[in-house]
């Protein structure tokens, strides 16, 4: 057991856990924030996907004892109040089925749209592989990244 | 409390049950009324509320509750459910608010989400359900105002009177209306007159899902509750011993248990269990056939060619038919065992206490959840009370109430409320599989090409009838027999979404292609000549609607213009399973000496497009299944365990391989019927007649591309 000082969405926690402890299990039984998901555990799928600093990293497989001073984003801090620009394309667009992986598909795609506001299809293909949706909304995944890419940019 | 805003029809409040407390968390994301998120318990929620009946209620604020009785694992039940009780009603729909309800079997028939049963089964009741307070409501006001009821229409929340311009809200006359007798008979909307079905509605829970409240099982939390995950024997295994004393010695675990071979490792958080599982030394022994794939490619070859098999349907004579035969057709098509593998791992909170008895999780039939919770307790399913959570997939593993049984027995065992996990390797190494299929068609064609005989015998692996005998082409050949042959297998299965149909489809609309291959005719004119033959002519009883059949055939060759694309090789498919009917073509192009699968078109009939979004979301989702497992997905096992146990190994399709889709419907005005499973069983014929027309390659097994077929082809990512 070890203590770590971490900095996720703008806050700063305290925890006491061992040092392998993937961020994952950190977030969702320490600090309750459940919002980053559980799927594979082995960085296949891109469910629990969070930002470390911006980039889009897979909390699964990261120890917590390697996130260090690095600033974490959830789904929970992406926004305050649910608005940021992926989200509300999301939501536009429609795209959730059973919405499970969609926190992951979302924290995906805005880790893109921060380093690259006008991605091409295909760059959004590449950034997005990684995120597996079993109900199969990868169409309107694709739109609502569209989408967001052109309110960011209209912003 | 921050006071709910004024919102549009686009930014209408949601409202999402968390787990825990039963908290409903109400906002919208209105960007000129982004102080509005509210926080609301469920008392709040129904706060002064008047009951109507059991699927909704009305507050005095002009506020509409209307309670969704169906397990939500993305078919979109909880908000299609509710926009029909809302049409009727007349509601105003950004005043309406959601709820899951929980198991309630005195208010709700049949909360199951399987079989796309749900809308058939409801559409009149959820109808009945708002027109009912509908008419209570207007009756209400004629008291107050003293006119005729005729003389009253409704819209948007409101009763209004034409002739004096008077207007009353719903939430104005809830009190006076609740009190009014509830009628027995009440009529109906016209389609015509339909403002809220038909027309595209957003998700209800969207705002929840896209900021990542608690809505799943996985994130229900209780105060003290401890964390457990099991290890469960191979298939064909028994526990012979288990030693733990090192996993118990990791920090945070509470104890190893063990109950009907299972090794449970309980803790009070989620990484130590995983640890302290690694370090369990567990010898299993044999308890019953240990197999492997290689055991049931054998099998399937001995019951193919066996004397034994179940005699489903019989048509005419067709050994007559096939000794006179002018050519005869062959074909045998086989698919693997299948994980459902839905992105939430199976999981369940139970809470076993001397009184009774909390379950809270996500499963797709509560109602058997709390069966088998009272007899492995031997209590009565009165003291059971389950909460129904957002549930992340099903795909119909969810049907089973394993792990609600498993969660019982280990919070009655800690004497604590327990919630029990399942990791992927769980999830995907535990069984409840599709079922491995094999199937041998063989057609009898006479001179003029025309089909006079179809055999069809499958033997399947714990697949009970693998057939389904009274499927197109039957009703259509003069000589048919339809065979069903089933192994008790040790490896388990369940139904799998469109379940049978889901690989049953690909070989028949697959085999079809091949006899219109051979016959010299066109796939698509090959099954009209088949109907209308069915049309004129049946034989023996037909359980499909053959213009409806031919409506969607007829709508996905109109839409893809079938047979007039240069470039491009198109397949055919279509099928009626689960109550609707679906066409598809696909379309491929070859593209450097290689297939490449460009677009798939849908043609749908399930009567009434209830909500125009939501269903192109499950035709389109069907699809991409269909597409992904028919492709890429394969279970096998060496010596009762399963050789694929992660996402690495178990491949599921992935954002690149998917081709463009198109989605139709026909609009005719019939009762609605389901949408989450018929698009999935025609893609894979479709894809594969495709490949066979780009190709001369006949693709009969899966998935796609593990088979020698395609090995000649450089395969890029879409196929």
């Amino acid at each position: 057991m070890a203590n770590y000082k971490l900095k996720i969405n703008n806050h700063d926690h305290e925890i006491e856990v061992d040092s392998d402890t993937p961020l994952l299990w950190v977030l969702r039984d320490h600090i309750g924030l459940v919002g980053t998901k559980y799927s594979c555990g082995i960085s296949q799928c891109g469910a629990c996907t969070v930002h470390m600093n911006d980039e889009a990293v897979r909390s699964c497989t990261l120890p917590v004892s390697a996130v260090g001073d690095n600033r974490i984003t959830t789904i929970e801090g992406l926004s305050e109040k649910g608005d940021h620009p992926v989200q509300l394309a999301w939501d536009e667009v429609d795209v959730a089925q059973c919405g499970y992986c969609q926190a992951g598909q979302i924290m995906s795609a805005s880790a893109l749209l921060k380093k690259n506001a006008k991605p091409t299809e295909e760059e959004i293909e590449t950034a997005m592989n990684g995120n597996i949706c079993r109900c199969g909304t990868y169409h309107r995944i694709k739109e609502a990244v569209a989408l967001a890419s052109s309110k960011i940019n209209r912003s | 409390m921050t006071k709910v805003l004024k919102t549009s029809r686009r930014d209408f409040l949601k409202i999402a049950v968390t787990t825990g407390g039963g908290l409903f968390l109400g906002f919208h994301l209105s960007s000129c009324e982004s102080e509005t998120m509210v926080v609301l318990t469920d008392q709040e929620v129904l706060k002064g509320a008047l009951n109507f009946n059991s699927y909704l209620s009305v507050s005095p604020d002009g506020h509409v509750v209307i309670f969704s009785p169906n397990p939500e694992l993305g078919q979109n039940i909880k908000t299609s459910f509710p926009m029909i009780v809302a049409e009727e009603l007349d509601a105003d729909w950004s005043k309406v608010r959601v709820v899951q309800a929980n198991l309630e079997t005195d208010k709700f028939d049949r909360q199951v989400t399987g079989g796309s049963g749900a809308m058939p089964h409801s559409w009149e009741r959820l109808r009945k359900a708002g027109a009912t307070a509908r008419h209570m409501l207007v009756e209400a006001a004629a008291k107050r105002w003293e006119v005729p009821i005729a003389s009253l229409s409704t819209a948007d929340g409101e009763v209004i009177h034409k002739e004096s311009g008077r207007k009353l809200s719903y939430g104005e006359l809830a009190n006076e209306a609740a009190k009014i007798e509830v009628p027995t008979e009440v009529k109906l909307k016209e389609r015509k007159d339909f403002k809220i079905i038909g027309s595209p509605v957003k998700n209800v829970d969207n705002q929840a899902m896209f900021t990542g409240k608690p809505l799943f099982g996985l994130d229900f939390y209780r105060e003290g509750m401890l964390n457990a995950m099991i290890q469960r024997p191979p298939f064909g295994m028994k526990l012979k011993s288990v030693v733990s004393d090192e996993a118990k010695g990791i920090a945070g675990i509470v104890d190893i248990v063990t109950f009907n071979n299972n090794v449970a490792v309980v803790g009070k958080s989620t990484w130590p269990i995983i640890k302290a599982r690694k370090l369990l030394r567990i010898e299993y022994e044999p308890d019953g056939e240990v197999e492997s794939s290689a055991d049931h490619d054998r099998l399937f070859t001995v019951l193919m060619d066996g004397k034994e098999a179940q005699v489903m349907r019989q048509d005419g004579n067709v050994g007559e038919a096939f000794k006179n035969a002018a050519k005869v057709v062959t074909g045998e098509y086989q698919c693997p065992f299948l994980s459902h593998s839905p992105m939430e791992p199976m999981n369940f909170f139970a809470h076993v206490r001397e009184d009774g008895v909390e379950l809270v999780g996500p499963t797709q039939t509560p109602e058997r959840a709390r069966t088998e919770t009272a007899e492995l307790l031997g209590i009565s399913p009165e003291k059971i009370t389950l909460e129904l959570t957002r549930l992340g997939g099903g795909f119909g593993r969810r049907l089973r109430a394993d792990f609600v049984v498993e969660a019982v027995e280990l919070s009655k065992m800690m004497k604590a409320p327990v919630k029990v996990t399942w990791t992927r390797e769980d999830d995907i190494t535990g069984g409840a599989y599709r079922p491995a299929v094999r199937y041998r068609f063989q057609a009898a064609l006479d001179a003029e090409g025309n089909m006079v005989g179809y055999k069809l015998r499958g033997v399947g692996m714990n697949a009970g009838n693998c057939t389904r005998q009274d499927n197109f082409p039957s009703g259509a050949v003069d000589n048919l027999l339809i065979e069903s042959v089933e192994h008790k297998s040790s490896i388990t299965t369940n139904a799998w979404r469109a379940p049978i149909t889901n690989f049953l489809a690909f070989a028949e609309q697959s085999f079809l292609d091949e006899v219109a291959e051979v016959a010299g005719k066109d796939p698509v004119a090959f099954r009209l000549d088949l109907l209308d033959k069915a049309k004129k002519n049946p034989v023996g009883e037909i359980h499909y609607d053959i213009d409806r059949m031919k409506g969607v055939i007829q709508l996905a060759a109109e839409k893809s213009n079938w047979g007039k694309k240069e470039g491009l090789s198109q397949g055919f498919s279509v099928y009626f399973s689960h109550r609707s009917y679906v066409a598809q073509v696909a379309e491929v192009r070859m593209t450097q000496g290689s297939p490449v699968l460009e677009k798939i078109y849908a043609a749908t009939d399930c009567g009434i497009v209830v909500n125009p979004t939501g269903a192109d979301q499950q035709v389109r989702g069907g699809m991409v299944d269909g597409m992904g497992h028919a492709m890429f997905s394969n279970m096998t096992f060496k010596n009762g365990v399963p050789e694929q146990k992660n996402f690495d190994s178990y491949r599921l399709i992935r954002m690149k391989e998917i081709p463009a889709i198109e989605t139709h419907f026909v609009d005719n005005g019939i009762d609605p019927t389901g949408l989450g499973e018929p698009a999935l069983p025609p893609t894979g014929g479709a894809i594969a007649n495709a490949i066979f027309k780009a190709t001369g390659k006949r693709l009969r097994n899966q998935p796609f591309v593990e088979q020698e077929e395609l090995k000649a082809f450089q395969m890029g990512e879409r196929m």
